[in-house]
This record gives C-alpha cells, structure tokens and sequence, in this order.
C-alpha cells in the first residue's frame, strides 16, 4: 500500500515541480533555459543580462500590441548548467509543464544542437542569439531563428585579410588550436573551408580538451612550425590562455586571431601583449547601426553598462536582439499562436541597433556581418569588414624582441 | 602522430622545452597531491573536494592581489586562510566519515566539492580569473626553450615545501603524532594523543597545501569555479601511482606525470591529452594487480 | 504510524504489489501526458541504480565506471541510426540490439581486466576508465568527436514521441528488475553474495570469482546499453562529456541513489532512485541559482546519515521492534 500511496505522491511532486502559473491575460510569457552555472555560466549571465534588459525596456514603453490588446513580457527562466542533457530536459520541460509557447535561446550551439530537436517537435518558435554552429541550420528546423551570424562567418574575416594580403596565398601555413566543443569546432571546420579556397595548408590541428588550461604543448609545435597564421577559439578560457602564453612562449606569428576576446577582455588584463590580436565579434558598440527602442548601439551600450556595471558584451547585445525579434513578431503576426509568430517571425526584416536582422529559409540572420577588432593601444578597433573599418590593420605583428 | 614525433626528436632543444614545461607544470600538481596524500593516509579519506580547494586557494589570492596585497604575500596569506577552512570543515563534516568506508569518503566530498562550486560561482563569479605576476620568462638555446619564472618558482617551492613536510613528519612532535595516529588510530588515542585535533590539523595542513597550489595555479594559468576536477584526478593519480605516505614518491609522479602528458598532448594531440593520462592509469593499476597475482600464484 | 504503515504493506503479497504499481506506470503517461518525458527518466533512472546495485550491492565491488556502458549504448545506437539508411523504427531496433552488444563485449574484456583488482582500487580504475572513454569518445571523429551527435527526429505524431520513448524505457526498467529479481534468486545470486561477504572464503570454495563477476557485470551492462541507447534518443544530442559519459552526473548519481535505497536489496535501488530523482527535480524548479548547493548538500546528508539506505533504516527498525515484543 505504502508503495502506491508513494507513487501517487510522487506524482503530485512531479506536478508540482511542473505547476503551472495561473496565467496573467495581459503577459506573454517567454521561455529561457540559460548556462547560469556550469562551464558557459560568465556567457550564460550576459544571455539573460540581454533578455531581461530588453524586456525590461519594451515594458516600460507600455509592452508588445498584439491585435488591439497590448501585452507585457514575462520570461521564465531556467539553468542548464552548460549541459545538453539537462538542456533538452528543460526545454521540454518549458512547455509540456510551464505551458511556455515561445522560447528564447540558450548560450552555446550544443545547447541549442540539443534543445532545437524538441521545439521542432512541438512546434513552438526559438529565437536564439548564441548558438552559431553552422550544423544547425543544415537541419532544416522551421522553428528555429538565430539573429546572430553562423560560425563559419566568425574567422573568415581574418583568413581573408591573410590571403587578400599575400601575394601568394597558398603559401600561406596555418596553425588552429580550437577547443574541443561543438561551437569551436565549428568555428574550426569554417576555417578549414576558408583556407582550403585560397589553398593554404594546414600545419597544427589541435583540439584542447575543455578543462586544459594549459596549451604550452600546443603553443611549442607552434613555434617549431612557424606558421604565417594561428587560429586559436575557446570560449574565454581559451582566449585568456593563449594570449598569456603566447607571451610568456614568445611565439613569433604574423598573425593571431582568436574569438571571445573582448568578453576575456585582454585588452584590459593584459596590455602591452595583447597587442596585435585579432578577435571576432558579431557586434560592437561602435558600430552605426540604431533603432527606436535603444536608439543608437553606442546607446545601449551605455545602458547596459550602467545598468550591470560592466561594458556591453555582444553576446548580451545579441541577446536583446532577440528579444527585440519576438516583440516585433507578434505585432506583426497580430496573434499568439504559435504558427502565425513563426510564420511572422521568418517574415521578419527590421533594422536593430545589433544590426540587421532578416533571416533565410533556414533560420539564419543572413543581413548582418560579423566584424574583426584588433587590439590596438589597448582598444579594440573594428578593422573589417572594410565598410566599418575604424582604423588600419596593423600587420604584420613584430616579433617579440622587438615589441 | 609520426610527423609529430618525428618533429620532436629533430629538435632536440623544443622537446626539451616540452618536457621541461611538462615537469614545472607537474610541480604545482605534485603540491595539491601531497595534501591528498596526507588526508588519504592519516584519515583514510579520498578527498574529492581536493580540486576546489585548490581553486578556492586561487580565488583568495586572486582577490588579496586585487585588494593590493603583493604576489610573495599573497600565497602564504592564502594558505594560511585555507588553513583555517580545511579546519573547519573537518569539524563540520569529514570527523564524520573518518572512520567509514573509503567509498562514503568518496561520495561526501563529491557532495562537498559541488556545494563549493556553486558557492564560488555566487560569490566570486564564473569570469576567467588569473595573475599577472609581471616576472616573465627567461629563455634559453635561442629562445627554442622557455621558461615562465612563475613557473620555476611554483617549482621550487613545491620541492621545498616536499621536504618540509617530510622533515616536519619526521622529526616535529605533532608530525610524529600526525604519523602514529595513521598507523594505529586506536594506540595512538590510548598513548594520550587527541585523535581528533590530528585529523583537524592534517586536513587544514591540506587546506594549506591546496591554498599554495590554487595561488600558483592562479598566477601561472587561469582558474574558474569548475576547473577543480583536473586538479582532483591529477592529485589522485598521482598518489596512487606514488603510494600512500611517500612524499618523494609524489614529487617522482608528480613531476613524470607532468611531463608525459605534454609530451602525450604534442605527439598524440592535445585532445588525447587527459585520455592518456587516464588510460595510463587504469593500466597501472591493472599491472600491478596482476603482477600481484601472479605472485601469489607462485606462492601457492 | 510508521510501523503500522510499514506493516500494511508488508502485509500485501508481492504479486498484488507488482501489478499495482504496473497499472500505475501503465495509465499515469496518460493522466500526465505533460510528464510523459519526467516519467522516461525516473525510469532511467530505476535502471541506472538497479544495474549499479548488481557490482556494487549484490557483489561488493563499488564501480565509478558503469557510465562507460550507458554511453557505449548511445553511441552504438546513435551510428546505427545515422548510417544504416533504414528506416526509423528498423533503425532504432538495430541500433538498441548492437547497443546492448557492444556494451556486453566492453563488459567482457573490461571485466577481465579489470575485476581481478581488489576493493577501492577498483572503483579508482573504474573512475579512470569512464574519464578515459568520455575523452576518446572527445577525439574520435567518427563518431562526431567533441561536436557531438544529433540524432534523427522521431517521426511519429505530435505528442506520440513522449509515450513511445516512455514505454520504451519502462520496458527496460522492467526487464532489469525481473531479471535481477530472478537472478538473486538463482545459485548464481548466492554465489555473488557469497563473494561479497569473503572473496577469498568463496574462491577457496571452488567459485570462479572472476567470471562471476564479469558476468554480473555484463548482465548490468546490457541493460545499461539499451537505457543509453533509448536516453540518447530522448535527449535528441549525444555530446561525450556531458550526455554520454558524464561520470559526474549520471555516474554518481547512479551510487547515490542505489545507497539511498539501500544498497544490495532488490528494491532498494528502486525506491532510491524515486526518491532521488523527484527530490532533484523539486531543486532545480524552485532553488534556482542554488540548486547545486541543495544537491550536495543532499548527497552529504545521504551518505553521511543514511548510508545504509532506507531498505536498511526499515530492517532495523523491524529488528528493534522484534525484540521488544515477545
């Protein structure tokens, strides 16, 4: 007997765990399951810093009109802890037992690799803003929208300006060492196909384990090889690693391009060494992209930073956009059902202050290019794509005696 | 993997350097794996939590620089701190599975070691921290081989606080006591020595020795609120290989470990790095047991 | 009140148990058709500390490795599905029935080497083992190496995958526990109980120890496959870390849940992984940012008040009680 009266027990736990909020009618409740702890948590925080600051503000100029009734947002959230297991679980979770009918991303291509299969299912629109393998969109999801730039995107710039400038381009040698996770090893096959287009070889491929904090083997080989280019990507771990021990090493590259630094932000930590590096980056504060609702991206940058106390990462900006892609969606869809917004939402076309958004029948932001900085004087300066260019590429770096 | 460790042994002076880095990094490890071996002889505890301990040392470091506390100062005052948590936390929670089963000493700290994750991911955040001690590096045969001075020193110290340890169980009153009671709780107790002020002072002497590893580690790479697992498996392999109670044994294994697994990360890849390790180990353990038996067969 | 309860169900023929409880997991995916997928893993979970119990309770020897099957049988099934061409459902078959294979041919050779190695050194080599695969299942890029895995969409109806996959795994998590509750029963059960309680006793006995244990092992280790092999499918991405060979989580989640219970009994493991997988979920809805603290807090407790499970706490209690009355 005891048994069963457990299980029925166990059932209304269950139930509990699951309850379902008496629904406010004027609210539009949005889903977030986000790294809070966990390997990708500093990422994770700024994902939820731009949700909710985007929310924030979209309520305070009176919410989302949706037909002739307006709405406020609302998001739940909830933590993966950096793992897909526990990501696919929540995402199910969000709206078989939370009754969530839209979701917003979470940080990570892992992430979304493993939560995108169940919103597909149920057929309730993501929008993500940090998830840029570009596998996913090779899928064929319907549900799935991503306002930021896909992986291949992130490094090409720099493989370009490597090849752009050479007179021989496939003599060129390039050294990678990428994090073995699913976004760097992305990143990794993007700039494979880049080198592999102006025909240069390849001569150290490295995949650094996720808890190595040390690449000093790596960074040898490296030196021994003396390649015209090294590629490194790996969260902010990665960048912070390489930067120091690329110094401390002195290893001699023409080139080093990484990504995550400015979230790292070696520029600030490390001075003088960082000096030279180049980063991608899908937004900056200093481009000239505005809309009404932050008004210019230098503007929302100040907000943010008055708001967290800490500057703008893009991975927050990004996630505000995504923000901004829903609210815009159910105005236009003039509906809440789950069909109409997505059908809204691959409609969508509108100008943010992270860029332009306008996605393909894949899901992906096709409108918007990722930029490169260089650490220049201990600023990060945008040096391409030519268009939005602040200052001159410095190359190539000198060597060590000399810097 | 060939052409990798063809290039190796073209260049001499590089693999020099990556044995040479290998063997500095396997010093800090070797200092986190002498507390492991302290608490894993005298209280008969695999201690899990290790790993956390010795990021909770790079964070209070981290933060005592940060506060304008010089680099030579701030470890000592880390260990010391440290010191002070190992402490209380025997009395709040190891007293009670010193005398269980190894396998429940395994679970709690495991339990432990995430409640302190989560806890410095709170309170100090989950951003990437590190030192920039500003000593640099000194390089040798044209510059093919370098050497980060933080790392020499980490080095250094980890010999020399090996054999002050083993002078202090030698020789010292309470390091005899420390050494008596792992050999036979009960006479020790019944000899007039408090049993349980031993265990609390071996287990803060842990704490110290982590706060010194965690301080380094700080200033020669970077640390995070979950790296703590490296810095646990690495210290358990270490001792394991070593032995219980051999504090030359665990500087041996420490150091060889280092160094193979960077020679392992070039010539295999850096994504077999911690494959092999492991690998290595589970193949350790497996010759032995059966070199074991194969004794015991000559035996009968 | 505790002992009148625990009387009253002492009091029900097993029989009348067993199908209670059946006809329960039978209708409740349909009374909580949103809980289906919560359901699927309280019954991962049932396996996960059942298969545990069989080395660690029934035999005595402690194992941090057995994650290494669960993820052997996600992957075995997730390149079938990937690269057979067949069809879902004739996929799916064939990739569970190489998954429960392969995983019982690593039990094989891991147990021969690994079972002649005596009490904690075991559980250190197992722990080794596991980190050791997660990381070549990292490099290898076969099989996807760090990026991971996705697997194919179900391509049943909206809502039908959650029942399927719940059966599924409900099916596993009772094909463990009658095989187990058969085997216990068996000389072979005896023979487990009789290494545990002196291995050298029962080899001087004329017991072949380790074949005994490596067939104990791979018993769980089929078993272990299939789940992975189902979980792999229900999660929809397979990363080698943190899905499949997460000895971490799942692999010390299963220990925990078998000691909770009560470690070398039949329902204990069961009963512990109920417990446990609600309680866990009950953190993570409401201690959101602390839910960690909450879990290893819960562990020290676990192992710290309660190591000899609840099965054990109730056995005492009876044997207390047996004496005061005449």
């Amino acid at each position: 007997m005891k048994l069963k009266f457990g299980a029925l027990v166990l059932m209304a736990a269950l139930t509990a765990a699951g309850s379902v909020r008496a629904e406010d009618p004027a609210t539009i409740r949005l889903g977030a399951a986000v790294s809070l702890s966990g390997k990708y948590s500093t990422n994770g925080v700024f994902t939820r810093n731009g949700y909710d600051l985007a929310v924030a503000r979209i309520n305070e100029r009176g919410g989302v009109k949706v037909g002739d009734k307006t709405y406020k947002l609302e998001i739940v959230y909830y933590d993966d802890e950096s793992t897909p297991a526990r990501g696919a679980q929540l995402a199910e979770r969000l709206i078989q037992q939370d009754g969530v009918k839209y979701l917003l991303g979470p940080y990570s291509s892992g992430l979304v690799e493993a939560m995108a299969p169940v919103t597909e299912k149920y057929g309730v629109p993501m929008v993500e803003a940090n998830g840029a393998a570009i596998s996913l969109f090779r899928k064929g999801y319907k549900y799935l929208f991503a306002v930021l730039s896909t992986t291949d995107q992130y490094l090409k710039g720099a493989v370009d300006l490597a090849g752009s400038r050479s007179a021989d381009p496939s003599k060129l040698r390039i050294a990678m060492a990428f994090e073995n996770d699913p976004f760097s090893q992305d990143v990794r096959e993007g700039v494979t196909e880049d080198a592999k287009r102006f025909g240069m070889k390849i001569v150290v491929d490295d995949k650094l384990p996720p808890d190595l904090n040390d690449m000093s083997a790596t960074l040898t080989k490296v030196k021994l090889l003396k390649p015209d280019i090294l590629i490194v990507s790996g969260h902010e771990k990665g960048a912070e690693t390489a930067v120091r021990q690329i110094a401390d090493q002195r290893v001699n590259v023409p080139m080093l391009a990484m990504t995550h630094c400015d979230s790292a932000q070696i520029a600030e930590k490390h001075g003088k060494i960082a000096e030279y590096t180049l980063c991608a980056a899908q937004w900056a504060p200093s481009l000239s992209y505005s809309d009404e609702l932050f008004g210019k991206a230098s503007e929302y940058a100040a907000l943010y930073e008055k708001t967290y106390k800490e500057p703008a990462p893009y991975q927050a900006a990004e996630s505000s956009a995504a923000v901004q892609v829903f609210a815009d969606a159910f105005a236009r869809a003039g509906s809440l059902d789950p069909k109409a917004v997505r059908d809204a939402l691959s409609q969508t076309n509108m100008k943010t202050f992270y860029g332009p958004i306008r996605f393909d029948e894949t899901g992906k932001n096709v409108d918007k290019p990722t930029i490169l900085y260089q650490v220049q004087d201990g600023k990060y300066v945008v040096v391409y794509p030519e268009k939005w260019a602040e200052a001159k590429l410095r190359t190539p770096t000198p060597s060590w005696d000399k810097r | 993997m060939i052409d990798n460790l063809l290039l190796l042994l073209q260049n001499p002076s590089f693999a020099l350097d990556v044995v040479l880095n290998g063997l500095l990094a396997g010093a800090i490890f070797a200092l986190a794996a002498y507390g492991m071996s302290l608490v894993w002889g005298v209280l008969n505890i695999v201690n899990i939590v290790q790993g956390e301990l010795v990021v909770l040392g790079g964070y209070l470091a981290f933060v005592a620089m940060g506060a304008g506390v010089p680099a030579y100062f701030a470890l000592p005052l880390s260990a010391a701190v440290m010191f002070g948590v190992g402490y209380g936390l025997y009395y709040t929670v190891i007293f009670r599975v010193v005398d269980k089963d190894l396998f429940i000493s395994i679970l709690a700290t495991f339990g432990l070691s995430i409640v302190i994750q989560q806890l410095m991911n709170t309170v100090f955040g989950s951003d990437v921290r590190s030192i920039d001690t500003g000593l640099g590096s000194f390089y040798m045969l044209d510059g093919a081989v370098t050497v980060a001075w933080i790392k020499l020193i980490a080095c250094a110290l980890a010999l020399v606080s090996g054999a002050a340890l083993w002078l202090f169980l030698r020789h010292a009153r309470l390091g005899q006591a420390i050494r008596a009671t792992a050999q036979n709780p009960r006479a020790a107790h019944i000899l007039g020595i408090d049993t349980g002020r031993v265990y609390a002072i071996t287990y803060g002497l842990n704490g110290a020795l982590c706060g010194a590893a965690g301080s380094l580690a700080v200033m020669a790479w970077t640390i995070h609120p979950y790296i703590g697992l490296p810095y646990t498996v690495r210290s358990f392999m270490i001792v394991v290989v070593a032995g219980l109670g051999n504090v030359g044994g665990v500087v041996a294994a420490g150091l060889s470990l280092g160094a193979l697994e960077n020679v392992a990360g070039f010539v295999l890849g850096a994504e077999y790095q911690i494959a092999f390790v492991f690998a290595l180990m589970v193949l350790i353990l497996v010759w032995r047991n059966w070199r074991a038996a194969r004794r015991r067969t000559y035996l009968s | 009140m505790i002992d009148l309860i625990l009387d009253r169900v002492q009091g029900i023929p097993e029989w009348g148990l067993l199908t209670g409880l059946g006809l329960l997991a039978l209708v409740a995916p349909f009374v909580a058709p949103s809980l289906a997928t919560q359901l699927a893993f309280l019954w991962l979970m049932v396996v996960f500390a059942q298969t545990w119990d069989v080395l660690g309770g029934q035999l005595g020897y402690n194992s941090f490795g057995n994650v290494i099957f669960f993820g052997i049988g996600c992957y075995a099934c997730a390149v079938v599905q990937r690269d057979s061409g067949l069809p879902y459902y004739e996929a799916l078959a064939l990739g569970l029935a190489l998954a429960a294979a392969l995983a019982l041919v690593a039990a094989l050779v891991f147990g021969a080497a690994l079972l002649g190695i005596r009490g904690h050194y075991f559980a250190i080599a197992t722990l080794g083992l596991g980190i050791a695969a997660g990381e070549i299942a990292a490099g290898w890029s076969y099989i996807g190496a760090g990026s991971g895995l996705a697997m194919p969409l179900y391509p049943g109806a909206l809502g039908s995958r959650e029942l399927f996959f719940y059966f599924v795994m409900f099916a596993i998590a009772t094909g463990c526990f009658f095989t187990l509750r058969w085997l216990y029963g068996t000389r072979f059960g005896l023979a487990m109980n009789a290494i545990r309680d002196d291995e050298d006793k029962a080899e001087a006995m004329g017991l072949h120890t380790t074949a005994i244990k490596t067939i104990a092992w791979a018993i769980s280790a089929v078993f272990l496959g299939l789940a992975g092999g189902v979980a792999a499918n229900m999660l929809g991405f397979i990363d080698p870390r943190d899905v499949a060979f997460s000895g971490a989580t799942f692999g010390v989640w299963m220990v925990l849940m078998a000691i909770l219970g009560g470690k070398g009994t039949l329902w204990g493991p069961v009963i512990g992984a109920v417990i446990f997988h609600i309680t866990k979920e009950l953190f993570w809805t409401y201690l959101l940012g602390w839910q960690r603290v909450a879990l290893g807090l819960l562990i020290v407790a676990i192992v710290l008040f309660f190591p000899q499970g609840i099965m054990g706490w109730v056995k005492a209690r009876q044997q207390s009680r047996a004496v005061v009355t005449p």
